[in-house]
């Protein structure tokens, strides 16, 4: 048979012998810092600093300004990190939001009333039935458009998969064994969802909540991109790719390119994030 | 006191053969009683009933002529086949103690529980380790009867006979009712004091 | 393949030396550590044998047979060889033999397909005829009725589940058959039935091991018993002496066996198997072994002794 050397018994690892769990954390902190970097740097980034100066206007991408100026000759590096940093606000505040709703929604459905359970599954099933960007539209649009709108937009359309998720695994846990012994143990429902149940709902809802970070910034862009989002004063990745469509004929095409581009690493980022933290907690995966 | 099980019958729902017809059986406190049957006789089924899991399609399971309760401490606990289904895979084995309120060094001495499993997981513990557990959780004041359920399949002997030991010490000193299935005779004819073959009972 | 059917009978099918198993796991933090569950472990087995095992859960019983099947999970590692007829047995092998020469009765229905009805389980890819024929003689000789044929996994009752598992082994074909714990949840005709079943098979010269808590059974079906204890073999013997009792027997836990079955005296001896992460040194069974002396801190080998082998210094 195939012989693998065992690795000595109780070898500790050293500093530089990187295990996979070693490795799968050290990308999950590389990639939270650079999002909390580009969120702070945005935060930084005032007014001043991007104010319009003529005599600037339309550069392409040099040293100076490495994602080129835009019309008004503001550096669209900087524009871009504000706007990103905006929308990581939107997508952190947006999906916790949902990812809360979820829990709550899917704990409820899993453990309340039959009855309540089938308006759930019903609640869930329109939501997920009317197309996701019309939906939005119609929420932000009802809400009045800008920040307040598209935050509300996003939170309220992006909780069903998560519910759904979570309430069957609550229902799966719901028909073990120490559940019912619990039960006869003279615990009440209250008392059991508490501690047998929500413990086990931690991994899905970390993972749930990002996971859905990607979402709700690329359906706040999009929102943005079609006006019915933040409003144009405001700095925004989806404001900056409506603005660049003006120009594209003219071939300024830095200003769709470097902005879309970010979006796009910022997306994958956050995916990437939830997948490494899925690794981790995975019982499946956790000791490979 | 006693634990009654009065005209039982059930099937999980109506289109599914009847499991239990016409059940009668009784144990009186103190008293050790073997379940013996073939498999698919409702011997487990039976269990689960007399302990409040399951609700009989008709008759009634009584305690001294009364039903069992509802809601809070049950004083008919069961005891399952797997301990490690019957306990929280994310609980360290001092909670599984604590949740029942036997996290007390006599009960853990009685049952030869180790200091050191405390703080380990239910995956780091073996069968028969765990099985103490679930005995000690159901060895509460409040308990009158306990209803083993095979409890011993799954584990080899001299685990076995620790368990048994360490179960009829428990049963007598605190005067409870024990009700065991089991396939294995000479194990039934050690513990108990009476056997019940189902088939005798069980009119389906 | 055909030329190594001609072997002599007396050539084991299949021989396990010095196998050791290590779990390759995550401690708390980022710290990883070697979980060994199985140290040492030597068994063979050969045609028209059939080879108990007993020990305690957690004594590797299990994990052997899926080493030998090539079932193992990703982070384990082994060491020690396998040979199958007398040739090394790789990984690629494991799994080209795996259900055509090599069959296991897994433990429980987990291992059944929850989509598939048990028919087509049982059967297999294309049966022909004679498939079919055994499929219906072994489900009659286990009571199943005909109709579970049509059944899903989940319809079944945890006896009947056994029994299918053990009907697809029956019927697979195979030269070598790693029963895991196949008679719990069946009672005792049922179990008698699936034990004469394999006694058959073995009688027309498959090779059969027989995982399992009731050694009672197993005693009189067995040719040979392997005794575990905390990952390796204590003591292999001939089931007769196992029949006799504790004075035939070797090793002191093999003799706390025979003590604590319910028939012989119900008496255990106190004390746990050792947890696998804190291994004592030497003798695994010293610290509950009557008889320990300062000589059981050294490496104990296997030794023949009255038929047997026998992990034990003082063993008479």
């Amino acid at each position: 048979m195939e012989s693998k050397n065992a690795e000595n018994t109780g070898k500790k690892a050293g500093i530089l012998r990187i295990n996979r769990r070693t490795g799968t954390i050290i990308t999950f902190i590389i990639i939270a810092a650079v999002l909390v970097s580009i969120y702070l740097a945005g935060i930084f980034i005032n007014e001043e600093m991007i104010r319009a100066d003529f005599s600037q206007k339309g550069l392409k991408p040099s040293w100076e300004h490495p994602f080129g100026t835009d019309m008004l000759g503001r550096d669209m590096l900087l524009r871009t990190i504000k706007g990103m940093s905006t929308s990581i606000i939107v997508g952190t505040v947006a999906s916790s939001v949902s990812a809360v709703i979820a829990l709550f929604v899917g704990v409820v459905a899993a453990t309340g009333s039959a009855g309540l359970d089938h308006f759930i599954n019903w609640l869930i099933d329109l939501v997920m039935g009317i197309p996701h960007t019309v939906l939005l539209i119609l929420i932000a649009f009802a809400c009045g458009k800008g920040l307040k709108g598209v935050l509300i937009g996003v939170a309220v359309t992006h909780w069903t998969g998560l519910a759904r998720l979570i309430r069957s695994e609550v229902l799966q846990i719901r028909s073990q064994q120490y559940i019912e012994v619990s039960r006869k143990l003279g615990y009440d429902s209250r008392w059991i969802t508490v501690n047998h149940i929500l413990p086990h709902m931690i991994p899905q809802f970390l993972i749930g909540l990002i996971l859905m970070f990607p979402h709700a910034i690329m359906h706040e862009s999009s929102l943005t991109f079609l006006g019915f989002g933040l409003s144009p004063e405001q700095p925004a990745v989806g404001i900056i790719l409506s603005e660049s469509m003006k120009y594209l004929s003219t071939g300024m095409w830095w200003l769709a390119f470097f902005p879309g581009l970010t979006l796009a690493v910022i997306v994958l980022l956050f995916d990437r994030l939830g997948e490494n933290l899925k690794k981790l907690v995975d019982p499946y995966s956790a000791h490979e | 006191m006693l634990l009654e099980a009065k005209n039982i019958s059930f099937r999980y729902n109506e289109r599914t053969p009847w499991i239990l017809q016409n059940v009668n059986i009784s144990i009186e406190k103190g008293e050790r009683v073997g379940l013996v049957g073939p498999s698919g006789y409702g011997k487990s089924t039976l269990l689960k009933l007399m302990a409040g899991y399951l609700k009989p399609a008709s008759g009634e399971i009584l305690l001294d002529g009364q039903s069992l309760p509802e809601k809070g401490v049950c004083p008919v606990q069961l005891i399952y086949q797997h301990p490690e289904k019957a306990i929280n895979p994310r609980w360290k084995m001092k909670k599984v103690l604590q949740e029942s309120g036997m996290f007390r060094e006599e009960v853990m001495e009685a049952l030869g529980i180790e200091k050191e499993w405390l703080g380990r997981y239910p995956r780091e513990l073996s069968g028969g380790e765990l099985q103490r557990f679930c005995v000690a959780r159901s060895l509460f004041a409040g308990t009158h009867f306990l209803l083993a359920d095979e409890m011993s399949t799954m584990l080899d002997v001299i685990t076995q006979a620790q368990i048994w030991g360490l179960m009829m010490k428990e049963v007598e000193e605190r005067h409870l009712g024990l009700l065991m299935v089991t396939h294995n005779h000479a194990l039934a004819d050690q513990v108990c004091d009476r056997i019940i073959d189902l088939r005798s009972q069980n009119l389906k | 393949m055909d030329s190594m059917r001609i072997m002599n009978s007396d050539q084991p099918i299949l021989e396990v030396k010095d196998l050791s198993v290590s779990f390759h796991m995550y401690d708390e933090g980022l710290e990883q550590y070697d979980l060994q569950v199985i140290s040492n472990l030597s068994i063979d087995v050969k045609p028209g044998e059939i080879v108990a095992i007993a020990g305690s859960s957690g004594s590797g019983k299990s994990l052997l047979a899926h080493a030998v099947m090539g079932l193992l999970p990703e982070n384990a590692s082994t060491t020690g060889t396998m040979l199958y007829k007398g040739k090394p047995l790789t990984e690629k092998d494991k799994e080209k033999l795996r259900g055509k020469e090599m069959a296991l009765v897994p433990q429980s229905v987990a291992y059944l397909d929850p989509s598939m009805k048990i028919g087509s389980q049982v059967l297999g890819e294309k049966p022909d005829e004679n498939r079919k024929k055994a499929q219906k003689k072994a489900f009659a000789r286990f009571h199943l009725d005909e109709k579970t044929e049509h059944l899903y996994p989940f319809q079944l009752s945890g006896g009947m589940a056994r029994r299918v598992l053990v009907s697809k082994a029956v019927i697979s074909g195979a030269e070598l058959i790693i029963a895991d714990e196949p008679t719990p949840g069946l009672d005792l005709e049922m179990a008698l039935e699936a034990l004469r079943c394999f006694r058959e098979m073995a009688d027309e010269g498959k090779a059969i091991i027989l995982i399992t808590h009731d050694i009672d059974l197993a005693f009189n079906f067995a040719d040979r018993v392997a005794v575990f204890y905390a990952g390796t073999t204590v003591e292999i013997a001939p089931s007769a002496d196992f029949v006799k009792g504790p004075e035939a027997l070797r090793h002191p836990y093999s003799k706390a066996l025979w003590r604590a079955l319910p028939q012989n005296g119900f008496r255990p001896i106190p004390g746990f198997q050792p947890y696998a992460r804190a291994l004592p040194k030497g003798c695994l069974f010293a610290p509950r072994c009557p008889h320990k002396t300062e000589e059981c801190e050294q490496t104990i080998p296997m030794q023949e002794l009255r038929g047997g082998t026998v992990r034990c210094i003082h063993a008479t």
